[in-house]
C-alpha cells in the first residue's frame, strides 16, 4: 500500500458541480436502487409538519437543479416537495441514480469523531519506546525536557476547549512580596501571557521576539504589552505562534549542547541561567494550564514526578537570594550574622521537607545567599506536600494559610514561607 | 481537519530533523499526528489500549527509518495515516484469528466474516480521514445538514453562503466520502507499504 487511498482531499473550487467523478453513467435503465431515507421527520422529536393534503406537487426543476440536490436530498436536508421531485427524477436518470445511491451510502459512514481526549501520558511513553529503539544524535537536554512535556499538556487541552472557552475569564493570581494581587484576563489572554514571556527565552537564543519591535522588559510589562498591541483581546489564534515558539525552544536548546546552559535570561530585574528559565517556564505553564483548567472545568494532573522535583529545586535554590532581597526591604527579619557569613562556609539553616512523588528535602541558608544549608546549624523544619508548595510558590496559596508543618525558629518559618510566595510573579 | 495549511517544505524539514536523529523533531511530529494516529487506529480496533498500541509502532517505525517516507509521493499525514491503517488491519486480523476456535480458523465462513469486518473497519478509518483532512467549509456544512439536522436553506443562511452553494458544499462533501468505499481491503500481513 503506498498511501494513495489517505491522499488529501480538495475542494474541487469553481466548477459548480463538484470534483469528483461520481459513479459513472454506465447504467442507464437499470432500476435504481436506493436506500432509504436515514431518519425520518418523526424520529428527531421536531414539530411535524401539517399533513400535507394534497401532497406537495413535484416542482418542475431542471436537471441540473436537481443533479446540485443530490447531497441536500441524501441528508433528508431538503424540502419534501424538492425530495419528490429528486424522487421522480431518479426513476428517469441513471446517472443520477447512481450517484444519489453513493452519496445515500457515504451518509452512513458520518459519525461523531473519535474522542481526541489522548492520555497525556502516552506521549512520554511513545517518545521513550522510540528512543529505545533508537537513540536520539541530538536529545532532548534534560533540563528541557519538563517544559517540553508541560506545553505539550497544555496544548493537548487547548485543542479539546471550544471557541466560547477560549473567552472564558481567568484571574491571574500572584502574591507581590506583601499581599495578594491578580489581573482579570481570558483563556486567550493567559496564553497570550505565556508566549510573551517565553519570548525572554526565545530573545535570549536569538530567535524572533513574539513583541515584535516592543522592547517591553520583564514578564509583566512584556505581558500588557502584547495585550495592548491589538485593539481585540486575544482570541484561540494565539494558540498557534505560542505552540510554534514553545516548539522552537525546545529544537534550539537542544542544539545549544553543554555550555550554552550558561546563557543569561533576562527577567529584568533578575537573571536566571537557561537550564533554570527554562524550567522556570515549564512551571508556569503547568501553574497557567491549571488556571485554565479550572476556568474551563476540566481535570488537570500535577507534572510527572521528576519534573515536579525539578520545579521545587529550582525553587529551593532561590530561595536564599529572594531572602536577602526581602531583607534589605525590610520585609523579612534581620540576619543574626549577615555578613559574617562569608560564601561557601555553613550558615544558619531551614529544613524545607516535601513531601509526595516530587519531594525531598533541602536545607536553606538563612542569612546570605552565598552560605552552605547545613544541617548543624539547622533552627527551623518545614514539611508541605509537593503540588501545596508548588501552588504556594505560584503565588496561589497566601504564606499564612499553607499546610505546613512547622518546628523551631517561627520567624525563620514565616521569612521563608513568605519568600517562597514571592517567586511568584505574574 | 487539517487546522491550516501545511505547506510540503515542513514534511520535508521534518524528515531531515528525523533523520538527523532530533529528538524535538520526534516530539513534534507526535503533537501533530498523534490524534490523527490514535483515532484511526481507535476506529478500526475499537479499543483504547490496541490504539495506544499501534500509536507507538507507528512513531516508533517512522523515528527509526525516516527514509521510508517520500515527500515526493505525497503528504507526510497521509503517508502516516496510511501506516495507521496497514498496521491497525493487521492488529485486527491477528486478533481475530487468534480468537477463532481451532477448527474454525480454516473454514471459509470464518474467514469471509473476518474479511467482512476488516472491510467494515477500513472503510468506516478512511471515511474518518477524508472527513478529517476535507475542506473545511465543506466539513462545516455536512455538520450543519447531518449532525445539527439542518435543512440546506439553513445551512446557507448559517454559513453565510447562497443556496447554490451550500447545495454544492453537501454534494461535493458526501462525493468525497464516499471514496471511502473506493480502495480495496488493505493487504494483509506481509502486504508491502
Amino acid at each position: 500500500m503506498n498511501g494513495a487511498e489517505f491522499s488529501e482531499a480538495h475542494d474541487g473550487t469553481g466548477d459548480g458541480t463538484g470534483g469528483v467523478p461520481a459513479g459513472g453513467g454506465a447504467d442507464f435503465g437499470r432500476p435504481p436502487r436506493i436506500p432509504l431515507p436515514r431518519a425520518s421527520v418523526e424520529d428527531g422529536g421536531q414539530p411535524l409538519p401539517a399533513p400535507a393534503d394534497p401532497p406537495p406537487a413535484a416542482p418542475e426543476l431542471s436537471h441540473d437543479v436537481l443533479k446540485s440536490l443530490l447531497g441536500a436530498w441524501a441528508l433528508a436536508a431538503c424540502s419534501a416537495a424538492e425530495s419528490l421531485a429528486v424522487e421522480a427524477h431518479l426513476g428517469d436518470c441513471g446517472a443520477c441514480a447512481d450517484e444519489a445511491r453513493r452519496l445515500r451510502e457515504a451518509v452512513g459512514l458520518l459519525h461523531q469523531p473519535e474522542s481526541l481526549d489522548l492520555d497525556p501520558g502516552l506521549r512520554t511513553r511513545v517518545l521513550e519506546a522510540c528512543l529505545d529503539r533508537r537513540p536520539a544524535r541530538i536529545p532532548v537536554p534534560a533540563w528541557a525536557a519538563p517544559y517540553d512535556a508541560e506545553t505539550a499538556r497544555l496544548d493537548a487541552l487547548l485543542q479539546d476547549i471550544g471557541d466560547a472557552e477560549w473567552h472564558a475569564p481567568v484571574r491571574l493570581r500572584w502574591f507581590d512580596g506583601e499581599a495578594a494581587a491578580s489581573r482579570r484576563t481570558t483563556v486567550a489572554g493567559v496564553i497570550a501571557h505565556l508566549l510573551s514571556v517565553d519570548g525572554l527565552v526565545a530573545t535570549a537564543l536569538g530567535l524572533d521576539d513574539p513583541l515584535g519591535e516592543n522592547r517591553a522588559q520583564g514578564p509583566a510589562a512584556r505581558t500588557e504589552a502584547f495585550w495592548q498591541a491589538s485593539h481585540f483581546p486575544p482570541t484561540r489564534a494565539v494558540r498557534v505562534p505560542w505552540r510554534e515558539q514553545s516548539h522552537r525552544l525546545v529544537q534550539t536548546v537542544s542544539f545549544t549542547g553543554g555550555t550554552a546552559g550558561r546563557l543569561g535570561v533576562s527577567y529584568d530585574d533578575f537573571e536566571l541561567p537557561l537550564h533554570d528559565a527554562m524550567l522556570d517556564r515549564a512551571f508556569e505553564c503547568w501553574v497557567h494550564a491549571e488556571d485554565i483548567a479550572e476556568a474551563v472545568d476540566y481535570p488537570y494532573e500535577p507534572p510527572a514526578p521528576r519534573h515536579l522535583r525539578g520545579m521545587i529545586d529550582l525553587a529551593a535554590r532561590m530561595l536564599p537570594a529572594v531572602l536577602a532581597e526581602r531583607r534589605r526591604a525590610g520585609l523579612a527579619a534581620p540576619g543574626q550574622a549577615p555578613h559574617l557569613v562569608p560564601a561557601g562556609r555553613p550558615g544558619r539553616s531551614l529544613r524545607l521537607e516535601i513531601e509526595g512523588n516530587g519531594g525531598g528535602e533541602w536545607l536553606i541558608p538563612l542569612d546570605s545567599p552565598g552560605a552552605v544549608g547545613s544541617a548543624e546549624f539547622e533552627v527551623a523544619h518545614v514539611a508541605l506536600d509537593d503540588v501545596e508548595f508548588c501552588r504556594l510558590a505560584a503565588g496561589h496559596v497566601p504564606p499564612e494559610e499553607a499546610a505546613a508543618g512547622q518546628l523551631g525558629d517561627p520567624a525563620a518559618i514565616r521569612d521563608v514561607l513568605f519568600a517562597a510566595a514571592s517567586l511568584s510573579r505574574m | 481537519m487539517a487546522k491550516k495549511d501545511v505547506p510540503p517544505r515542513w514534511d520535508r524539514k521534518m524528515q531531515q530533523r528525523l533523520a538527523r536523529g532530533e529528538a524535538a523533531a520526534l516530539g513534534e511530529l507526535y503533537d501533530r499526528f498523534a490524534s490523527l494516529v490514535h483515532g484511526l487506529a481507535h476506529r478500526v480496533l475499537g479499543d483504547e489500549r490496541a490504539a495506544d498500541g499501534i500509536t507507538r509502532e507507528v512513531f516508533a517505525q517512522v523515528w527509526e527509518h525516516p527514509d521510508a517516507y517520500d515527500p515526493r509521493q505525497g503528504p507526510l499525514r497521509s503517508w502516516l495515516a496510511a501506516l495507521a491503517h496497514r498496521l491497525a488491519v493487521q492488529r485486527l486480523r491477528a486478533t481475530e484469528t487468534a480468537a477463532l476456535a481451532p477448527g474454525d480458523s480454516g473454514s471459509p465462513r470464518a474467514a469471509e466474516e473476518l474479511e467482512r469486518k476488516v472491510r467494515r473497519a477500513s472503510v468506516a478509518a478512511r471515511a474518518d480521514y477524508i472527513v478529517h483532512s476535507m475542506p473545511a467549509p465543506l466539513r462545516a456544512a455536512l455538520d450543519l445538514a447531518y449532525f445539527q439536522r439542518r435543512d440546506y436553506r439553513q445551512t446557507a443562511v448559517d454559513l453565510g453562503v447562497t443556496e447554490d452553494e451550500a447545495r454544492r458544499r453537501l454534494r461535493l462533501g458526501l462525493q468525497l466520502l464516499s471514496t471511502a468505499h473506493d480502495a480495496g481491503t488493505p493487504p494483509g500481513p506481509g502486504g508491502g507499504l
